[in-house]
């Protein structure tokens, strides 16, 4: 059973994580540092560094090789294989390759964790249907992945994380093949659902975007972790 | 709302199934797998026949004797078959006893002295064909210890000498042809499964999302169960109707003895033909669930 977590207690605990792969040398050493819940994160570093291992970490597609990870309060390491799923759920991913599935349209993209977590088609119709709107793809919901644009597909990809309303929200380079312009609005988006109490993570190596948000950065450099304060307005 | 929106109202329709469509790699693997199937259902059908001809030559070999009565000079020989053959039918385990006549006992030797007139020369030994109670046949010796009795000078051939022999080759039959459709059987089972896997694994992305969504193992694993197994009963039941025709062909087209007399055929060895459908499904969700499960373990 997985126990409610104490409201003062960081969403997300790294304490000494290293990870490895196989028998190589480790892409994450001595990683330490909290997420507050409510916070706005971005992760940045070059390419390689380990962003997107450290985010699977975090939505529990890995597992550390050392090191404790507590995600709501609970040390990962404790939960049962069973208990993962009601975890996951609570966690809202957006992939750098965006995992849509082709076969589905928009609105059935969007739906599906809520299908997944049980709900039916005409209690959840009318809430996907007004974040599809929210995310500017009201006109689009019988779109199918192919037949969007890369803007288009990453905004359903966000609002198929989102959908849920899920208490952090990851993603792994989310602006990284759109254009300025569609960046910003994409990033608006991202304060939108922070605004709403979403804890939100996301790796990205824009450093326009990241550098003119006045946000907390944690920079991962050769498998290392350093926080950045916001930056003070000038 | 926008005019769009308006338009589509998903609280209407039906959700999407969370699987793709079936592709062409679908088809190929119901070709595959019915092709295979086919031929097990086939070899099960021979396995069936070769069980019965071991069985029948057992029965016909276990269930006669026969006795070559040599006639005493104060005797014809006629008299003394009929004497050996009254003898034999009061022996418990003998259901009958028939005295050849002398033209049955030539005609046996035709083939080797052919029809000239030396056969009306030699003593022609009569012979007495036993039919015995299949249930509790007699032996040899109680059948020489009547005719002695009876004062007949005979030889019991109860088919004793190569019986062993006959009932070998037909136990190796029975095995050979058993061990090939189970052989056949295997190797489809094990295409359904290699199949299975290579068709989950294609649609590990479908997974890896469901997966990263918070669906359940077990619930993802269900929706392959019930689509690969759908697929193998559907593999199955073509495999098994196309034996059945084929069977079915060579029954009707075998006469009585069915395709041969040496691999009698009856249309009661179609009957184990539906079951093939059940046991390819019952295959495919097997290793589909054990695909899956293993594929998301891997996945974390």
């Amino acid at each position: 059973m997985i126990e409610a977590a104490l409201d003062d207690a960081p969403i997300v605990r790294f304490e000494g994580v290293g990870l490895r792969y196989g028998r190589a040398d480790e892409v994450l050493k001595d990683v330490s540092f909290d997420l507050a819940p409510g916070s706005f994160h971005f992760l940045t570093g070059a390419s390689g560094a380990g962003k997107t291992s450290l985010l699977k970490l975090i939505h529990l597609a890995l597992k550390p090789s050392r090191g404790l990870i507590s995600l709501f309060g609970l040390d990962i390491a404790r939960m049962k294989r069973r208990e993962l799923p009601m975890m996951r759920r609570r966690i809202g991913v957006v992939l750098q390759d965006k995992r849509l599935l082709e076969h589905l349209n928009a609105f059935d993209n969007v739906a599906l964790p809520l299908r997944l977590a049980g709900r039916k088609p005409a209690d959840y119709a009318a809430d996907v249907a007004e974040l599809l709107a929210w995310v500017g793809l009201g006109e689009r919901m019988e779109a199918y992945p192919q037949a969007l644009s890369g803007g288009e597909q990453q905004r359903l990809a966000i609002a198929r994380a989102v959908v849920n309303r899920p208490e952090i929200l990851l993603a792994d380079e989310p602006t990284g093949d759109v254009d300025h312009e569609m960046a910003l609005r994409i990033l608006r988006l991202f304060v939108e659902l922070n605004r709403l109490g979403t804890t939100v993570l996301i790796a990205s190596h824009d450093e326009s975007l990241v550098s003119g948000s006045g946000r907390a950065i944690l920079h991962l450099e050769g498998g290392r972790l350093e926080q950045i304060p916001p930056a003070r307005p000038s | 709302m926008t005019d769009a929106a308006a338009r589509f109202n998903p609280s209407r329709r039906r959700a999407a199934p969370l699987l793709p469509p079936r592709d062409a790699r679908d088809g190929a693997l119901v070709f595959v797998v019915a092709t295979l199937c086919f031929l097990a259902c086939l070899a099960a059908v021979a396995a069936r026949g070769a069980d019965r001809a071991a069985s029948g030559w057992r029965t016909e070999l276990i269930g006669s004797a026969t006795v070559v009565v040599r006639p005493s000079a104060s005797e014809t020989a006629d008299a003394a078959a009929a004497r050996a053959a009254e003898a034999l039918a009061g022996v418990k385990g003998v259901a009958e006893a028939d005295a050849l006549e002398r033209e049955k006992a030539e005609a046996l030797l035709e083939p080797w002295l052919g029809k000239d007139d030396v056969l009306k020369d030699l003593p022609v030994p009569r012979l007495v064909s036993v039919d015995l109670d299949p249930k509790a046949p007699a032996s040899a010796a109680d059948m020489r210890r009547a005719l002695a009795a009876a004062g007949v000078d005979a030889t019991v051939d109860d088919h004793s000498l190569w019986l062993k022999d006959v009932l070998r080759a037909a136990g190796i039959a029975r095995a050979a042809a058993i061990g090939i459709a189970v052989l056949i059987a295997a190797a489809a089972g094990a295409v359904i499964v290699f199949a299975t896997r290579a068709g989950l694994a294609a649609r590990a992305d479908v997974v890896s999302v469901l997966h990263l969504a918070g669906a359940e193992d077990g619930f993802i694993a269900d929706l392959f169960v019930a689509r690969f197994a759908r697929m193998a009963a559907m593999a199955g039941l073509i495999g098994a109707l196309g034996a059945a025709l084929v069977g079915a062909g060579l029954r009707a087209l075998g006469g009585g003895e069915g395709l041969t007399p040496v691999l009698p055929l009856a249309w009661s060895d179609l009957l184990i033909l539906p079951v093939c459908p059940v046991i390819a499904a019952a295959i495919a969700a097997l290793a589909a669930r054990a695909t899956a499960l293993r594929l998301l373990r891997e996945i974390t």
